[in-house]
């Protein structure tokens, strides 16, 4: 019967109020003590009028004045009386905002978001019902029945029956409580398990009914929230396998060719992230209509800038020091600080800002409580893009037949007229160009600053050593295979413990299979 | 006839080495201690409290510089990770100095003001007995041995070895430093230890008690570069360099290289701990900073720079680079990582030998 009542009180009270709100709440809103301004909230919040909004805003910004005896906010330099809505001539002299608590602004937000719900404008009611799924309290609850009975769009329905649900969590009747945790196993979000969780208690819920409905409810949930943490956890590793692929491809070349390590691999990410930087600072003065794409431009640019450093590098410093694998990487290190400190020194120390195009930010959310982040969608993509690229440049070009001739064997290669020589150069410049593709999508994910390359050398290096040197398919793998391995330990035992256990397990594998997991096949003499 | 020890041991170095140690003896045992604690303060013998203090630093560098050389120099073995070993001792012989400040912590409580901030009631299993001075030497030593003996048994044994073992000591420095980082880990986390008060109940801050580092600095630095002779001129150093040279054919020789990296490896990691040791009370800071891969691979770099397979060489080069970094970071701070990375370039390229390298082609050529 209640339920029945509370409406249709609320349809009594909101007519007469369509012309003009009631003077003496108005004034209440004034009051000294906050429970006095809280009880004047919740009325006009419960009272479905959209001069209420308008109020109830004014009071949330602290734009809602009392001049003498009359409350009013300002429109267009104007004052206007908050209870008739008429204009006061001549304004008030002296006059003050009306002052509000913490506590208070909750209340406000509660009642603002009601009012909101019956607004005719249904992206004003979506976003509304939105924002209730997680804070509905139980003084919504009679608004909220009162919008669903009047709501016919589905969407803003089902929103509106979760939001219902959780308001009515609080209620007093056992029956109105077990409907709500019944309908509350639709909504598979970690706030509702909160929410549902202590109702297992008998200390805290009395009906065993409801507790019953609590535990089958909270079983549902759990295990729908276990699945999207599962494809959660596989997706952010794949997308962490994507971005080791990235800064590992150029390394498993060079290391291949050259069979030196480049300390510098990972700075060379870093003049890609930083010419994408560059690029889009050039489209936001010059082509700001086209800002969007500034990262299909950022792309030949990066390729090309850390190809550039890549084969300055190989010609200046590395050729010399052919023969002797670990010089070089004493002398790559050394590259790398004089890279990362003229990264400093030209755009300062501080991380700079790169922001995702429009079209890159936000994501999808194919089920409850998992949201997949477009940027990381398109970076997954850009891989494969890569990957092919690759793939096509090695396996159908005379220049990668050359690099895997000289891979394989540089004596015979160079006795069969390759230019071993040139072919160095070439691979390693290809090899940091694809490092600066890499820094182009770690700039959409992750921070852009002088140190940014650091972390990644290892990484990059335990992808080579587990796929196998020269070998584009366990480089994937390898990758792949890491990136969904460390995620889903991270998820488990914490990064630390992750990261400790995956070089554990590469310490492991290299007494298995020294080769890595895709071999060369053939025979090889060392030293 | 096998000769006796002493005589082997005498004739290790010949006989200009063993004047100019026992002149270094006589300066940094007797005359530095005794100018630091007895000249008047404005005389211009007196040594100041930093002179004492940077030359004890930079003995301590020069121990984990001929602990490196001993493995890249003569075993070729490049590790990028030493820096865990120094660390490690240093982190023991804290936990001792952590100990001794007993209760004039901020706190006023028998546990580490860490610990209490922590909000922990009792001390981890590990930090059993390091109130004793003689359980944590026993740490400083056991620990980074223990640590370097089953990483290096695994490395070694399937002949990892070149680029790949450079990069694996990495990873390991880096996963270190991560582990160390955690306040759960009971090392202190971001801060490390500091703020020690007393060595066996005498204040670490006092002259005497700098003094009496510096000279156990000095003292451990001879009796490292004298154990590294006598090991590098040995049997043992013979096939150390063969293993460096060609290793596959020492195999074939019928030697197992797995021993000898193995006990060169660990007594690397040792030496380079009680380094640490010495390190941590005189500079009065240990945290998971010095596990950074950089700071190990720095080490590398004092060897280059004094010139690999000499055991002279690394001192000299630890304390170039250290002077000069003591120098730069003060005078141009922007220019240090340009002239370090510098360093690295041009030592590959140009001074293979290093310093101690260039010194003997100019005698040569003198000489020709």
């Amino acid at each position: 019967m209640k339920r029945i009542l509370i409406p249709l009180l609320f349809w009594f009270c909101a007519l007469p109020a369509v012309a003009a709100l009631d003077p003496a709440l108005i004034g209440q809103l004034a009051a000294e003590e906050s429970d006095d301004k809280i009880a004047a909230i919740q009325q006009l919040g419960a009272s479905a009028d959209r001069d209420a909004v308008k109020v109830l805003k004014a009071l949330a910004n602290d734009e809602l004045y009392v001049g003498g005896d009359r409350i009013f906010l300002m429109e267009d330099d104007k004052a206007v009386d908050a209870a008739s809505g008429e204009a006061i001539e001549p304004a008030p002299e002296s006059y003050e905002s009306i002052t509000i608590n913490n506590r208070i602004r909750a209340e406000l937000t509660n009642a603002i978001a009601s009012l909101r719900l019956l607004n005719p404008d249904r992206e004003v009611r979506l976003t509304a019902a939105r924002e209730l799924q997680t804070n509905a309290g139980m003084e919504m609850a009679p608004i909220l029945a009162q919008a669903l009975a009047r709501e016919t769009d589905p969407e803003i329905k089902k929103l509106l029956k979760l939001a219902h649900a959780l308001a009515n969590l609080g209620n007093a009747e056992a029956d109105a409580r077990l409907a709500a945790v019944e309908a509350l196993a639709d909504n598979a979000t970690p706030n509702t398990r909160n929410l549902l969780l202590p109702l297992l208690d008998p200390k805290i819920e009395a009906d065993e009914r409801v507790r019953n409905a609590a535990k089958s409810s909270l079983r549902v949930i759990e295990s729908r929230l276990a699945i999207g943490e599962s494809i959660g956890q596989v997706f952010s590793g794949l997308s962490l396998g994507s971005i080791l692929l990235l800064a590992a491809l150029g390394l498993a070349i060079t290391y291949g060719v050259m069979g030196v390590i480049n300390m510098a691999h990972g700075e060379l990410l870093m003049v890609g992230a930083y010419a994408t930087y560059f690029m889009q600072g050039l489209f936001r003065t010059y082509l700001p209509g086209y800002l969007d794409w500034y990262v299909l431009a950022a792309i030949p640019a990066a390729f090309m800038a850390a190809a550039l450093v890549g084969v300055v590098l190989e010609r200046s410093v590395i050729r010399w020091l052919y023969g002797r694998p670990l010089e070089t990487l004493l002398a790559t290190w050394g590259l790398s600080l004089i890279l990362i400190q003229a990264a400093r020194v030209l755009f300062g120390a501080q991380n700079v800002e790169v922001a995702n195009p429009a079209w890159m930010s936000g994501g999808v959310e194919p089920m409850a409580g998992l949201v997949l982040p477009w940027n990381r969608i398109v970076i997954i993509g850009f891989t494969l893009f890569v990957l092919g690229l690759v793939w096509v440049l090695m396996q159908k070009t005379r220049l990668g037949m050359f690099v895997r001739a000289v891979t394989q064997n540089r004596a015979m290669a160079g006795c069969v007229g390759v230019p071993t020589a040139r072919i160095d150069t070439l691979a390693f410049g290809l090899g940091a160009g694809i490092a600066g593709l890499g820094g182009v999508a770690l700039s959409q994910i992750a921070n852009v600053g002088p140190d940014m390359g650091q972390g990644y050398i290892v990484d990059s290096f335990m992808v080579v050593v587990l796929g196998g040197v020269g070998q584009l398919a366990g480089a994937v793998w390898a990758a792949l295979g890491l990136g969904v391995v460390t995620k889903f330990l991270e998820g488990w035992a914490g990064a630390v413990i992750a990261k400790i256990v995956v070089l554990v397990f590469i310490i492991v594998f290299i007494q298995k299979r020294p080769q890595g997991l895709f071999a060369l096949k053939g025979r090889f003499v060392e030293s | 006839m096998r000769k006796p020890f002493t005589i082997r041991f005498l004739s290790a170095m010949p006989r200009s080495g063993w004047i100019a140690m026992a002149v270094f003896a006589a300066v940094t045992l007797v005359v530095m201690p005794a100018l630091h604690l007895f000249a008047p303060a404005d005389s211009a013998f007196y040594v100041s409290n930093y002179v004492i203090t940077l030359g004890g630093k930079l003995m301590c560098y020069a121990i984990v510089a001929v602990a490196m050389d001993l493995i890249w120099g003569y075993a070729g073995i490049l590790s990028l990770g030493h820096g865990v070993f120094f660390a490690l001792g240093g982190y023991a012989f804290g936990m001792y100095l952590m100990r001794e400040i007993g209760t004039d912590g901020s706190y006023h409580s028998t546990l580490p003001d860490f610990m209490v901030f922590l909000d922990w009631k009792e001390l981890p299993w590990y930090w059993l007995g390091t109130d004793s001075i003689m359980w944590s030497l026993l740490l400083v030593l056991a620990v980074p041995a223990l640590v370097a003996y089953v990483f290096g048994y695994f490395a070694f044994r399937s002949r990892i070895k070149g680029v790949y073992f450079s990069i694996i000591t990495q990873a390991l420095t880096f996963a270190a430093m991560l582990l160390f980082f955690r306040n759960e880990t009971g090392f202190g986390g971001n801060n490390g230890f500091t703020d020690f008060k007393r060595i066996l109940g005498y204040d670490i801050t006092s002259p005497e008690m700098r003094a009496t580092l510096f000279a156990l600095s000095a003292l451990a630095l001879m009796l490292t570069l004298l154990l590294g002779r006598y090991l590098v001129t040995s049997k043992f150093g013979r096939i150390l360099t063969a293993i460096r040279d060609a290793e596959s054919r020492v195999m074939f020789i019928g030697y197992n290289p797995l021993h000898y990296k193995l006990f060169v490896w660990t007594l690397s990691a040792m030496l380079c701990a009680i380094a640490g040791a010495l390190y941590v009370p005189q500079v009065g800071i240990i945290n998971p900073g010095e596990m950074s891969p950089a700071n190990s691979i720095e080490i590398a770099i004092w060897v280059a720079v004094g010139g690999r397979g000499t055991l002279i060489g690394p001192v000299i080069g630890a304390a170039i680079v250290n002077l000069a970094k003591s120098y730069f970071t003060v005078a141009f701070p922007e220019y240090w990582l340009f002239f370090l990375g510098a360093l690295f370039v041009g030592v590959t390229l140009w001074l293979p030998q290093g310093v101690v390298g260039l010194w003997q082609r100019i005698r040569t050529a003198r000489a020709a």
